[in-house]
């Protein structure tokens, strides 16, 4: 029986892209590169309107340390620095570069010889270089990765489960850039003195789980884990992999872990050493109105049109979503640019639509919940704002994975109620 | 690009089972088949009658509640037809039909829309309005036919057709159930007419195996929370293997008591009912737990030979305190 956490569900997989390598995606025109893409404060441009700007050069730095550096992502004229649109629906202000014709591929680097004698070094290179976590969560590595005193981390976790349906990006970086993930893990671990380095991936990647494990030497170990949603979720898979449980309202640190995605890894060994930033990363583009689905190395700024435009859309298209179907986000807006935390670009065909009905307390969306919450009971607080009893009953501790709308016979549009309810009690928070 | 249609804007996840409330409630009918089906061959036209009467007369119930109330009526939903066979399941196979119809209404209007309708009511509907029409009718309640007579099929059970608030016709073939005449006369039937159901009893009761495959098919679907049954029928199956071996003469073995009277269907498909049980893994062992408990004191203890509607409605009323104590523990949380 391979390692697993308590409770979730098997989505069909939809994991078609798997066998198409990573390819370069064109430039477009236009590339609109947001200042703010991490959790954390936007970076400080450092650029003006009108000024000609390298693929690698430094554009924005970090302006305080949560925050993250940023490159040009291709060789052309900024084009204006204003306001762009979000996932969220606010405004972030961006650098607009216009990309040179036939722009090179090649990369600048911003500090050609870094200086990597300490660890505080390595650090600060890990942040010049803008490195954020590519889970998803875009939160700048450098802080993630700083073990406050006292501290004591045996382990480090890579994580390869790549648990969302669809998506297969992490997939193809495991097959393809096997030895960056471990040479980055290894780096990784030293900094944070962790002993330990566990890879966890789940078990539908058989080959990138064969793969990493010759490239491997001793100090790395390779484990496969059940394939289950949600898998990848830090706290499921620390609890698969070592059988610790993160406390609620923790951070794996609490149990001695600190998790890195595999592409985080691999980049942190492809950039930080050479001086380079993060310019580019790997997506899967997939969905049924996808034409041409696959792992695309994109540049970071690239608008969802252009990048959709690029793999083909079809006329089916009614829904398109960044991330994963199971916790990505519907968007509207299609200027939206690709992020360094964009997972994924799902276009699909309009599913039938399903009427919400009453709860029949089937009880079903209890079964799945990997937090073992009761899901049913906050989806009916929610709606009627008892916000005493949703903390009670720990809203909090929801990190709306979606198992249990997935599963609602009624369509109870849970995670939904759970999100307009956490919104509403931090409103409540900031009035006091 | 061309592509310009306005894109759904949904929170997540945009995946979706593909499960749905009606399928569930449609596949619960659909798993009544064998059972009812078995109770109109053996009670033959005055029992079909009876589960047209019930289906009917919920059916309309409720368009009309939904008409009233301004709701836009779930019919095809398949709750309330759900609701109105298991009613029919429960009754005497030659129940008036003006009582059936009584008894419909009743659960409908009372069990279900009293509550606030699908999914609010707290009294399993069915048994709701068995309980009304066993209070308000306590005589035709108890007036159980013969399986397999000869003219079933070709006349109608002159007691079905009462008209409304007659006198009760007492009828001249009326027959004892397994568990009556074991309480009153102490006659145990034997186990094999118990499991293949040619035995007298409630329409639907009777056949214990085309209940338990109705309700393994369900388990195996994941519409029916197979602790609850497992649990009942083992209390029960243990309880009274205590007191068997305890006092042989005056309690009866293990396997009477699972297969006889409304037990199997209480158990299968009137506990199992989502919306009155608990949610929580272990509160419908507990559940189960505690309607055993009730059905072997009612059964050996109380004034009637048969326990099932009123423990499963007492226990119905423990669900919310259920639910409550066996909340499990949540993922890195001590308490
Ligand atoms: S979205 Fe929240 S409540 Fe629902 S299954 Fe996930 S963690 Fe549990
Ligand atoms: S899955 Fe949906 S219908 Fe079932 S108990 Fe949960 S919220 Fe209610």
């Amino acid at each position: 029986m391979l390692a697993t956490f308590r409770h979730g569900i098997h989505p069909p997989s939809h994991k078609t892209a798997a066998g198409s390598a990573i390819k370069r995606m064109a430039f477009a025109e236009e590339l609109s590169v947001p200042l703010g893409q991490h959790i954390g404060s936007p970076a400080r441009p450092l650029v003006r309107e009108g000024e000609q700007v390298v693929r690698g050069q430094m554009i924005a730095e970090a302006d305080s340390f949560v925050s993250a550096c940023i490159h040009a992502p291709v060789t052309g004229t900024v084009s204006s620095i204003g306001w762009l649109p979000t996932p969220q629906g606010n405004r972030v202000r961006g650098i607009r570069i216009k990309s040179e014709r036939g722009a090179s591929q090649d990369q600048m680097a911003f500090e050609p010889h870094p200086i990597l004698d300490s660890g505080e070094d390595w650090m600060r290179a890990v942040s010049r270089s803008g490195i954020v976590g590519l889970g998803g969560a875009a939160f700048p590595t450098h802080v993630k990765l700083k073990v406050p005193k006292g501290r004591q981390i045996d382990t480090l976790v890579v994580n390869g489960a790549e648990c969302e349906p669809y998506l297969t990006a992490d997939h193809r970086v495991m097959l393809e850039w096997t030895q960056d993930i471990l040479n980055g893990a290894k780096r990784i671990a030293t900094v944070i003195g962790a002993k330990k380095i566990l890879v966890g991936i789940e078990a539908n990647k058989f080959d990138a789980f064969q793969h990493l494990k010759e490239s491997a030497d001793g100090d790395v170990a390779i484990e496969l884990v059940k394939v289950k949603y949600p898998q990848g979720a830090e706290k499921m898979l620390i609890h698969a992999l070592l059988d610790r449980k993160v406390p609620a309202g923790g951070l794996p640190m609490d149990v001695g872990v600190v998790v890195s995605n595999v592409q985080t890894a691999a980049m942190i060994e492809r950039l930080v050493v050479k001086g380079l930033g993060l310019v580019e990363r790997v997506l899967t583009i997939a969905g049924d109105a996808v034409e041409r689905p696959g792992n695309y190395l994109v540049p970071i700024g690239t608008t969802i049109r252009d990048a959709l435009d690029f793999v083909g859309l079809k006329s089916t298209c009614d829904r398109v979503v960044l991330g994963g179907p199971m916790m990505g986000q519907a968007i509207a807006d299609l200027s939206l640019p690709v992020t360094k935390g964009t997972g994924g670009i799902l276009a699909l065909s309009q599913s039938h639509h399903r009427s919400v009905q009453a709860c029949i307390r089937c009880g079903h969306c209890i079964e799945v919940c990997p937090m073992s919450l009761n899901p049913a009971l906050l989806g009916r607080l929610a709606r009627v704002g008892a916000h005493k009893e949703l903390a009670q009953n720990n809203l909090k501790d929801c990190f709306e994975c979606g198992c249990c709308a997935f599963v609602c016979p009624s369509h109870i549009p849970l995670v939904q109620l759970y999100r307009q309810a956490k919104l509403n009690a931090r409103k409540r928070a900031v009035v006091g | 690009m061309k592509f310009t249609a306005a894109l759904t804007l949904e929170g997540s996840p945009h995946m979706r089972s593909g499960a749905t409330a009606s399928a569930i409630m449609w596949q619960v009918n659909l798993a009544l088949v064998p059972a009812l089906g078995w109770g109109i061959w053996s009670f033959g036209i005055s029992a079909l009658g009876l589960v047209l009467v019930t289906v009917t007369a919920s059916v309309a119930t409720e368009w009309l509640i939904t008409k009233w109330q301004g709701k836009s009526p779930c019919i095809s939903d398949g709750s309330v037809v759900l609701t109105g066979l298991l009613l029919a399941m429960c009754l005497p196979p030659a129940l008036p039909y003006w009582m059936a119809v009584c008894g419909a209404v009743f659960a409908v209007g009372i069990g279900k829309h009293a509550f606030g309708g699908l999914g609010q009511n707290v009294f399993n509907p069915a048994l709701v309005g068995r309980a009304m029409l066993q209070a308000a009718f306590p005589s035709a309640l108890t007036t159980w036919t013969m399986p397999f007579q000869l003219d079933r099929f070709t006349q109608f059970h002159q007691a079905s057709m009462t008209r409304p608030l007659a006198s009760a016709i007492v009828d001249g073939v009326s027959s004892a159930t397994p568990l009556g005449a074991m309480k009153f006369d102490g006659v145990t039937t034997d186990a094999m007419q118990l499991l293949v159901g040619s035995v007298s009893g409630s329409l639907g009761e009777t056949s214990s195996w085309l209940i338990v495959v109705g309700g393994i098919y369900l388990a195996l679907r994941h519409m029916l929370n197979w602790r609850i049954p497992v649990s009942i029928l083992l209390v029960v199956a243990l309880l009274t293997t205590v007191f068997h071996i305890w006092q042989p003469d005056s309690y009866p073995t293990a396997g009477f008591m699972v297969g006889s009277g409304g037990l199997m269907l209480g158990a299968w498909f009137m506990a199992t009912d989502m919306v009155t049980s608990p949610v929580t893994a272990n509160g419908v062992w507990l559940f189960g737990a505690i309607i055993a408990c009730l059905v072997v004191a009612i059964r050996f203890w109380g004034g009637l030979p048969e326990g099932v509607m009123y423990a499963i409605l007492l226990a119905n009323a423990m669900v919310p305190l259920i639910d409550r104590f066996t909340q499990p523990r949540v993922f890195g949380r001590r308490s």
